[in-house]
């Protein structure tokens, strides 16, 4: 298949402000304009032929797309069935990240914004979003919550070989919502000359669709792949989920495929019958705002958002995309947790089984699908490799 | 604005009657509005500080409510916020601050959306109403989020006061004025809450757009610390002027809180007479 046919399926419609209930732009009145300007600008530069080629030729040469669809043998013989890898640990710095700070970098430089800011947990965001910004020569500023950047200590230092500011975040439980925030207050401070790449399906509208449709190219990629190597669709679709771009970068193009399900794969943390998760869209609490959007938030009575815990940086966040919280409700897609113990297992067992040592993140999505004892035909996403999380992993 | 007064409180003067008393008579050449965080050192020290904003000369109180993700804060405001959660805050503790300021002054509440939304709009604008407040203020709610808690306060007399900021275009300004409840909370700065050095050369023109697109007063906040920028404010034609940051700050650092701000509130009462 060809990487440029990657934004065909939006070409047309409109952008989304609401998915369902969920969605919308709660945020101060200074962004108001900038997101207007942002929703104006993607909606032109979606459909101009220069942008879009720009996109696809930084795709093919610069990121490496298409990322290959891998028959995992062992792990299949494993699970009892055949099991793909959608190798997105195989795109340029290691994840499914670049597809998206690639695209909003580039809607960056065509708006004649020169500073780029954005938040980032794991730190798989926050390498792409320095990488595009060494490529274009733009400033980069970088959040990052304390714990974080002790954690996954190694994506700290990329960021700053690149030339990125790191800007170390020690409020609240120094992760990756505070990050979120920090980044905000400094898009609110500095509007008029800089564009937050935000790095999942989260935050205020144009942000969610946008990111979607820049990491889309995953599962128009991956289902062309499967109808070519098996003849038919997967059964399951599954991925993790934290903000959850991966997981709607893959789910979108198998949205209309109404046999294929779809899984998206939460932190359950310590388990999701303690407050010690980042679980959201499993526990089905009641929906509530974080960083500008409605969607399956974890909160308290009052409305106080509730930090969340996971032994993976990315997906230690107490809140979801609206567009998961929206597919959850109609019962297009479903959503499971795993444990922090589940996902260290299965971190360790796909390194033996496929000689892949995933993300952390990714190892949820992984143990969700090993420990399936039913299935005909699966596909996971791959979404991000785990050189990042040996120091933490190894510490245990 | 009359016709929202609710037929229930059997003639009582609604919070919007009540702001708008305190623009129209306060003596000063603007009405001066304190800022302080709900629960911040504790909630029985928000009451003192609350009366000795009044004895200082506020013509009104914007209380905040402690809240987990403060977006539109700088540092001063967010961290004693989360000090204030620490210290055990409730949304309910903080009305109680309210009822125990509202029978001296209007209190406006400035209060995150997630918790206005959690209740329920409904319920959450009825409890501000039993505490006696006058106001609110969601720095998160734009005007596109807005109608399902407009039509609550509305129905209950209860002023929305929407923000506008340096950013907001002509046209928007416009729907924004049109729709606005008590007052229009006119941000001055782009930017979060917080101290600033000299800003005041952009304050007529910030000033002069607002008033030219609404009928109710117009407050200027975001970054006015100083008796002198108060009055670079009011002769700038603001019909209030609040100030946040710099009281926080002085109730963080005195060893008596209500004192250590009562003394600025005087100090910026002072350059407005």
């Amino acid at each position: 298949m060809s990487v440029g046919d990657t934004s065909q399926p939006t070409a047309g419609r409109g952008i989304e402000h609401r998915f369902g209930r969920y969605g919308g732009q709660y945020v101060p009145e200074t962004l108001m304009p900038a997101l207007a300007e942002l929703e104006k600008a993607w909606t032109e530069a979606r459909e101009d032929q220069g942008y879009r080629a720009e996109l696809e030729l930084l795709l093919r040469d610069f990121a490496g797309r298409p990322t290959p669809l891998y028959h995992a043998e062992r792990f299949s013989e494993r699970a009892g069935r055949p099991v793909y890898l959608k190798r997105e640990d195989l795109n340029h710095t290691g994840s499914h990240k670049l597809n998206n700070a690639l695209g909003q970098a580039l809607l960056a430089k065509r708006m004649g914004k020169r500073r780029i800011i954005a938040e980032t947990g794991a730190g798989q965001h926050g390498v792409a979003t320095a990488t595009v910004c060494a490529l274009l020569d733009m400033e980069c500023v970088i959040y990052m919550g304390t714990e974080d950047t002790r954690r996954q200590a190694p994506n700290v230092q990329r960021m700053e070989l690149l030339g990125a500011r790191v800007h170390a975040v020690d409020a609240g439980a120094r992760t990756l919502k505070e990050a979120t925030s920090a980044a905000i207050r400094d898009w609110v401070t500095n509007v008029g000359d800089t564009h937050y790449i935000i790095g999942s399906v989260v935050g205020p509208a144009p942000y969610p669709a946008l990111v979607r449709d820049l990491q889309r190219v995953i599962g128009d990629e991956a289902r062309a792949q499967m109808l070519e190597r098996e003849g038919r669709l997967p059964a399951r679709v599954v991925a993790c989920v934290g903000g959850g771009s991966n997981a709607l970068g893959i789910f979108t193009a198998f949205l209309e495929d109404e046999r294929v399900d779809l899984v998206g794969v939460e932190a359950g943390g310590e388990g999701i019958d303690t407050e010690r998760h980042g679980a959201p869209l499993t526990v089905g609490g009641r929906a509530g705002v974080l960083h500008g959007a409605l969607s399956a938030v974890m909160q308290d009575e009052e409305g106080q958002i509730i930090e969340a815990h996971s032994i993976s940086a990315g997906l230690d966040y107490p809140g979801t995309g609206p567009q998961h919280a929206f597919l959850r409700d109609s019962g297009r897609a479903r959503y499971e947790a795993v444990t922090d113990r589940q996902a260290l297992a299965a971190f360790r067992e796909v390194s033996r089984l496929e000689g892949i040592i995933p993300a952390l993140e990714t190892a949820h999505a992984l143990a969700w699908t090993l420990a399936q004892p039913d299935g005909e035909l699966d596909l996971v996403c791959l979404s991000g490799r785990g050189d990042k999380d040996l120091a933490e992993v190894l510490a245990r | 604005m009359s016709a929202t007064a609710t037929p229930h409180d059997g003639g009582q003067a609604t919070g919007i009657d009540r702001i708008a008393q305190a623009f129209a008579a306060n003596g000063k050449r603007a009405a001066l509005m304190p800022y302080l965080m709900g629960g911040f050192p504790t909630l029985a020290e928000s009451v003192r500080i609350g009366q000795a904003c009044v004895h200082a000369g506020a013509d009104m109180l914007e209380l905040g409510v402690p809240y987990s993700d403060p977006l539109a804060d700088g540092p001063v405001i967010h961290e004693a916020g989360t000090r204030a959660l620490a210290g055990g805050a409730t949304l309910m503790g903080v009305l109680e601050v309210a009822r125990a300021l509202t029978p001296s002054v209007p209190v406006v509440l400035m209060c995150y959306a997630n918790m206005v939304l959690a209740p329920g709009a409904d319920a959450f604008v009825e409890r501000l109403v039993r505490s006696g407040a006058s106001g609110l203020i969601v720095p998160d709610l734009p005007f596109e989020e807005a109608p399902e808690v407009l039509a609550a306060c509305d129905a209950r007399g209860l002023a929305l006061v929407p923000l506008v900021a340096p950013t907001t275009p002509p046209e928007r300004l416009a729907r924004i004025g049109k729709r606005a409840r008590g007052f229009l909370y006119t941000v001055s700065v782009v930017g979060t809450t917080g101290e600033r050095a000299a800003l005041a050369d952009r304050f007529a023109d910030v000033v002069a757009r607002a008033k030219a697109s609404t009928e109710v007063p117009v407050a200027l906040g975001f970054g006015i610390s100083t008796p002198e920028q108060a009055l670079q404010a009011a002769q700038a034609g603001a019909d209030g002027v609040i100030v946040g940051t710099r009281l926080v700050r002085a109730a963080g650092e005195s060893d008596d809180p209500a004192a250590g701000v009562g003394e600025v509130v005087a100090e910026l009462a002072a350059a407005l007479l």
